[in-house]
């Protein structure tokens, strides 16, 4: 008998998942105006925030390179700062904020996402520029290049694909913690979800859910095709011909 | 020239200092290729390195062409002199004419200067400038990568090479070629070269003169044939080994051992009893029979009895006729693989120069030997 019930209770509990997906896509459907406004702030966002991180990320992990005492502290910041949950670091900026108006919505989502890109970019382009092999450092030095041709014609060729790499873990990262950030009015994709559990409301927290999925999986698939492009050709022979 | 006086270098500092190189000082003459040679950490790079200042100098003076090296900027000095070393690193993103232009571009040469020129590197390297002008380091085999690194190294046409065992990374066979395409070169350019090398056979072959280093000290300083002959302590007698008599050999021309005037030759217009009785009234083994001044071939004195004729016509070939030009080396080969007493050797026309014999080898290197030692 018990078995019995626990079975039927299994067969009841898919066809409910299964007509939950089609009402999934029906709201989909239904909201179609919503989805694509929401996605685009969704993207909007963090490629905002993603664009800024890089600037300040990118010339400190190549800054750093120059100065092995400092990069450990720095890198040794950016890894505390990751440790905060986003929730506790929302609440701690909202004080802060608070005080020139902007304790809630897009300020304080952009600044955290800015916070937590850091650590991935600023390690990424470290390790990158210091894998260059030092033959070839060496060999531009002798040659005469100075520093920054050095960089310039080398070091940051040979690194790109390892800097898009620390780009493209932030960015997907960046994705889900922005959901997140609904919490805090900053609105994008996380607003589905948001309002859905506050409305209990399953339709709308699975579309949440799914397009946010959907948009990582599609970012992250679109920077390893950036990853691809901006590896100069030389390495990409090299790479085939196992060397 | 380059000229090094009392060059010191020390690494670290405190308990932890390590003199790299201690007081050295020599000269390099303008188009001589030096080969500093001795075991790793001898110090031999770091002089290399101290002269383009990748390294700061600890003490003493470094002059180019009379200039002291620390009054020029540093960027600058290393643009005026090319550099190559072990590892190649040829840089991957680049092609090979990337890799080449590295210099001419930093000096800011024009598109088309640059273009021409590295058209004559990679043609006077054997490269086929059309296939590999556009191809990148990693379609290159190890040969080919490090003539690319010579040619960068020589591309903006400086006066001075620093060279780190450039020819490190290749096989023994291809190295033997590319260091004889090298020095084809060499012979033409006449550059002012600082070669480091850990091998002895390369530092003979390359160098006009060796520098050998022990522990940051120079200890001796002179051609490859003085310091085969003459090493100045048990530890250059060791490094340049036991066999260091062969070594010379291969060093050694046919032109400096030969005996010029030798007596056993006759006319190919002789007859065989003037022959036979030219050969037993000097008690010789063998005549070499010369026609119009050309080496014929030779008879032995079993062979001119019973005939009577012109000696030409009973002339058996010689079994090897050497160069003036060809090295002892070669010679003692010849001598050990054939039964024959004297050799005949040639001059560039092909003229009968004289004849070479196992003893005029021997003499000639025992001259050197115990001549100079006095």
């Amino acid at each position: 008998m018990i078995f019995k019930s626990a079975s039927s209770a299994s067969i009841q509990a898919i066809e409910g998942e299964r007509i939950g997906n089609v009402n999934t896509l029906n709201f989909i459907h239904e909201n179609a105006d919503m989805c694509w406004t929401l996605t685009l702030e969704h993207i909007g966002i963090v490629a905002f925030s993603v664009f800024l991180a890089a600037l300040i990320a990118i010339p400190t992990g190549v800054a750093i390179t120059r100065h092995d005492k400092i990069a450990k502290k720095i890198m040794n910041g950016a890894n505390i700062f990751m440790t905060i949950p986003s929730i506790a670091l929302f609440g701690l900026m909202l004080p802060v904020l608070s005080l020139i108006g902007h304790g809630l919505g897009k300020v304080p989502a952009v600044i955290a996402l800015i916070v937590y890109s850091q650590l991935p970019i600023i390690r990424n382009t470290f390790v990158g520029i210091k894998n260059v092999p030092p033959e070839l450092v060496d060999a531009g030095r002798g040659l005469g290049m100075n520093g920054w041709t050095r960089l310039r014609e080398i070091e940051i060729p040979l690194a790109i694909p390892v800097i898009v790499a620390g780009l493209r873990t932030a960015a997907v990262m960046n994705i889900g913690i922005a959901a997140i950030a609904a919490y805090i009015g900053a609105g994008g994709l996380g607003v589905f979800i948001q309002q859905g559990i506050a409305r209990a409301y399953e339709e709308m927290i699975m579309t949440g859910a799914i397009m946010v999925a959907v948009l990582a999986i599609f970012v992250d698939a679109s920077m390893a095709l950036l990853e691809n492009i901006l590896t100069p050709k030389g390495v990409k022979i090299g790479r085939t011909l196992g060397q | 020239m380059i000229q090094y006086e009392g060059v010191s270098k020390i690494f670290g500092s405190g308990q932890e200092a390590v003199t790299a190189l201690n007081k050295v000082t020599l000269e390099i003459e303008q188009g001589d290729l030096v080969t500093l040679l001795g075991p790793s950490g001898c110090g031999k790079t770091t002089l290399l390195r101290l002269t383009n200042r990748l390294l700061p100098l600890t003490s003493g003076t470094i002059k180019i062409n009379g200039q002291d090296i620390m009054s020029v900027d540093q960027v600058k000095l290393r643009r005026s002199m090319g550099y190559a070393i072990q590892q190649i690193g040829l840089f991957p993103n680049k092609t090979i004419y990337g890799n080449i232009a590295v210099v001419p571009r930093l000096l800011g040469w024009d598109e088309d200067r640059i273009r021409e020129r590295v058209d004559e590197l990679l043609l006077m390297l054997r490269l086929e400038p059309d296939i590999f002008r556009s191809r990148y380091p990693a379609e290159l085999s190890g040969g080919q990568q490090q003539r690319i690194g010579v040619a960068r190294c020589l591309a903006a046409d400086p006066e001075i090479l620093l060279m780190d065992e450039p020819f490190g990374a290749i096989d023994p066979i291809n190295r033997e070629e590319i260091q004889k395409e090298f020095l084809r070169v060499q012979a033409q350019f006449k550059k002012t070269i600082v070669f480091v090398t850990h091998d002895i056979h390369e530092a003979i072959r390359m160098g006009d003169k060796i520098a050998i280093f022990q522990e940051g000290r120079l200890i001796q300083y002179d051609t490859p044939e003085i310091t085969l002959l003459r090493p100045v302590n048990r530890y250059i007698a060791d490094f340049v080994g036991t066999d260091r008599a062969l070594k010379m050999l291969g060093l050694m021309r046919v032109a400096e051992a030969m005996n010029k005037k030798p007596k056993n030759i006759i006319k190919g217009s002789t007859s065989t009893q003037e022959a036979l009785k030219f050969l037993e009234e000097n008690d010789f083994s063998g005549l070499i029979i010369i026609h119009q001044d050309k080496p014929i071939g030779y008879v032995r004195q079993k062979a001119l009895r019973h005939k009577n004729t012109e000696v030409k016509k009973i002339a058996e070939p010689c079994p090897v006729i050497v160069g003036i030009h060809d090295t002892l080396r070669d010679v003692m080969s010849n001598i050990l693989m054939h039964d024959v007493r004297d050799l005949s050797v040639i001059d560039d026309n092909g003229d009968f120069a004289g004849t070479i014999s196992y003893n005029d080898i021997q003499k000639c290197i025992l001259s050197i030997y115990t001549g100079n030692r006095g």
